[in-house]
């Protein structure tokens, strides 16, 4: 038996709006790139859903490529987490307020 | 020889100038005082060089080259090229010849001057373009050189660009030669836009064939002023000759341009430089013989100058300025000749002009030098037996100016005067104009040697001391100018057969043009003795007014007062442009322009685009709250309004 499309897309909604939550609630940066890291997650699953239901090697190809992008990603991101935390020993988003114009 | 080594040898000619401004003016620093071993041995070889090229033009062989071509743009294609033909090759030898003396004169003129190695350089590389200038085969060339020309006489005039004189003299040529410059500018630009081509022979072919055409110059406002299309190319191009050999009424630069060192005076703004215009008008002369207004306008404005910058010749008591008017006379003369179709005797005078002109400027500059840099001819006076060979070779220039027969200028400007005399009424006219110039060249130059060699000395007592003549390397350019000014006229002897020779040899350039009226040989005759009598007449009055009879010229003076000041004061031409031109300039400019439009309008512009940026951004700058999960929040925001969008209209 095969896994209908909707399905596939309904979990990878699910895993979205759970990140988009953690997102906009959470406080700790740690959390946030958790976070983003749902959301990234979401869209890999529909693009290799896609790709399985169009018999199509691109959406594959894609993710792969997607993956590489966001650990490079969180790389940085952990990287300016860990200055930040040196600096102000916080991880709490809502101390950092530095760019305000 | 093969071809590319002729090519070769011609194009060195202007090349080792070259070289030697590069060498001077890049390692100036360390040339110094040495610099003209640089400058004098390229341009000497320079000479010897164009006497080669020239004894082949004699023989016959002509050189035209295009060396590279230099922009191509749809139709327009102008190339870098030479021309040698007899016209150039004359000009050749005059501005090598010329320059090489006054560059060893230099030598000692300049001694221990603090811009010793930019002098040379600038005279070097003056010399280079002025030698580009006639070897050009196009008018683009030419036009490029004939602004580095003017660029080089700026520069040289400003020599002691520390003196605010000097500053302005030279900036007073550059923007006065910038309103020539800029008629032959629209010269050039008509011509390509009709002719389709710069090139010498096609513009020739061209505008014959263009000779019926006619422009409409009010057509823009709707007015209607036909013109010929042809004579209006040859009045923006003698435009440009008016400015670059100061004619009426673009004279004003030239006495002012006495500023500069006298070596400079003696090359660019008496032997080459301002013959550049002439130059062009016999270069493009088949452009100015289609149109009899433009011949007409070109002789009228020769004449006129002629007899003008005479009259202010008369009275002036800076012995340089007294020289620099006789200059712009004789061009007056060239011009004249020009417009009634005598090339060769143009380019003759040319030629023996830049002899005894260069002469007269070298001996007024070692005149300067013996009593330590003095101008006043009031001032000076029995200087004939402290600086002897100044004096002599001074006289001989004189001679030759005033045309005392045998002595070059008078066979050139005779010749201009007969040729003047058959050239129907006009001609007649400015014959009369003209010998009524020569009366008054032999009486100013005369009253130049009477008044600073002759006479008991009114030297100022320390400068008595220290009168000295100048050193060899300052009189041996002196005697050789003096030889050249008497026998360089011997080339061009008229009514003995096989005596014309420059005229002979001018023949193939100025083929199509209609051959000259002669008059029977006893009319010729008596129009020589006129010139004669005119020219002894003019010395005996300087003799009677600063010999004999030494209170005359003041009695004159107070006698006709007003005569006597329009002349002093150069026909109020400084003072008319002022009132007319440079007063309401600056008035305009700053009332107006600056006032108004700079600071109202531009800056107001300017600053108005920077406070509205300022405040919108003092009130917007408060959305950037530097909390990033506010950020994160609009950016789902837009998300969901865009999902919400998209469904509706779904």
């Amino acid at each position: 038996m095969t896994i209908p499309l909707s399905w596939v897309l309904a979990l990878s909604a699910v895993v979205f709006g759970i990140g988009v939550i953690g997102l906009l609630t959470r406080r700790n940066i740690l959390i946030l790139l958790m976070s983003l890291e749902l959301i990234l997650n979401a869209a890999n699953i529909n693009l290799v859903a896609f790709s399985h239901y169009l018999h199509s090697m691109r959406g594959n190809v894609i993710v792969v490529f997607t993956i590489a992008v966001a650990a490079a990603e969180a790389a940085v991101g952990l990287a300016i987490l860990l200055s930040l935390f040196r600096n102000r020993r916080t991880v709490n988003l809502d101390e950092v307020r530095e760019m305000k114009g | 020889m093969t071809r590319s080594v002729v090519l070769f040898r011609d194009l060195l000619i202007p090349l080792l100038p070259l070289a030697a401004f590069l060498v001077n003016g890049l390692f100036g620093r360390w040339t110094r005082e040495k610099a003209h071993w640089v400058s004098v041995p390229a341009v000497v070889l320079s000479f010897l060089l164009s006497l080669l090229v020239l004894k082949d033009v004699l023989s016959g062989v002509n050189t035209y080259a295009s060396l590279y071509r230099w922009i191509t743009v749809g139709a327009f294609d102008v190339s870098v090229g030479v021309m040698i033909d007899p016209l150039a090759a004359v000009m050749l030898i005059v501005v090598t010849s010329v320059s090489s003396l006054v560059h060893i004169y230099s030598i000692g003129y300049m001694r221990g001057d603090r811009g010793y190695a930019r002098f040379f350089a600038y005279l070097s590389l003056f010399t280079f373009s002025m030698l580009m200038l006639v070897l050009s085969n196009n008018l683009l060339e030419l036009f490029v050189f004939w602004e580095a020309v003017g660029l080089c006489s700026y520069l040289l005039i400003g020599h002691w660009y520390d003196r605010r004189s000097a500053a302005d003299a030279a900036t007073k040529a550059f923007v006065v030669n910038r309103i020539g410059d800029f008629g032959f500018g629209l010269g050039l630009l008509l011509i390509f836009v009709t002719l389709g081509t710069l090139d010498y022979q096609a513009v020739f072919l061209g505008a014959k064939a263009a000779s019926n055409q006619t422009v409409d110059l009010l057509a823009p406002f709707g007015g209607k002023l036909e013109i010929g299309l042809v004579t209006l190319i040859a009045l923006l191009l003698f435009t440009g000759a008016m400015g670059k050999s100061a004619q009426l009424p673009l004279h004003v630069w030239l006495p002012d341009a006495m500023e500069g060192p006298t070596p400079v005076s003696a090359l660019i703004h008496a032997a080459t430089m301002v013959t550049a215009g002439v130059y062009m008008v016999a270069r493009m002369h088949p452009v100015f013989e289609i149109s009899p207004a433009a011949m007409a306008t070109v002789a009228v404005v020769g004449g006129g100058t002629a007899l003008f910058a005479a009259t202010i010749g008369l009275v002036q008591n800076d012995i340089k300025r007294v020289v620099a008017y006789s200059t712009v006379s004789q061009l007056g003369y060239m011009f004249l000749a020009c417009g009634i179709g005598a090339y060769g005797i143009a380019v003759f005078h040319l030629m023996t002009h830049a002899f005894f002109k260069g002469l007269l400027f070298l001996g007024a500059g070692s005149v300067i030098h013996a009593l330590s840099g003095e101008q006043d001819i009031r001032k000076m006076g029995g200087l004939r037996n402290k600086i002897p060979a100044t004096y002599l070779t001074f006289l001989i220039g004189s001679l030759s100016l005033a045309g005392v027969p045998l002595f070059a200028g008078f066979f050139s400007k005779d010749e201009i005067l007969t040729r003047a005399f058959f050239a129907g009424d006009l001609g007649l006219v400015l014959w009369g104009v003209a010998l009524l110039g020569a009366l008054m060249t032999a009486f100013y130059a005369f009253r130049l040697v009477y008044l600073v060699f002759h006479g008991e000395t009114r030297l100022l007592p320390d400068a008595a001391h220290h009168v000295h003549e100048s050193p060899p390397v300052m009189t041996v350019p002196l005697w050789i100018l003096a030889v050249l000014a008497v026998f360089s006229g011997w080339v061009g002897i008229p009514l003995i057969a096989g005596g014309d020779k420059i005229g002979h040899f001018l023949e193939p350039v100025f083929a199509g043009v209609p051959h000259a009226v002669h008059g029977p040989l006893v009319l010729q005759g008596l129009i020589i003795a006129s010139s004669v009598l005119v020219a002894l007449l003019g010395i005996a009055i300087a003799d009677k007014f600063y010999r004999t009879s030494r209170g005359l010229p003041d009695r004159l003076a107070s006698a006709w007062p007003r005569l006597y000041s329009l002349f002093l004061n150069k026909w109020w031409f400084d003072e008319i442009y002022d009132w007319a031109i440079v007063r309401p300039t600056r008035r305009i400019s700053e009332s107006f322009l600056w006032k108004v439009a700079d600071v109202r309008i531009i800056d107001a512009f300017v600053n108005g685009v920077g406070s509205v940026t300022q405040q919108a951004a003092s009130s917007w700058r408060r959305i950037q709250t530097g909390f990033t999960q506010d950020y994160a929040m609009t950016l789902v925001l837009g998300l969901l309004a865009i999902v919400a969008v998209w469904l509706a209209a779904w």
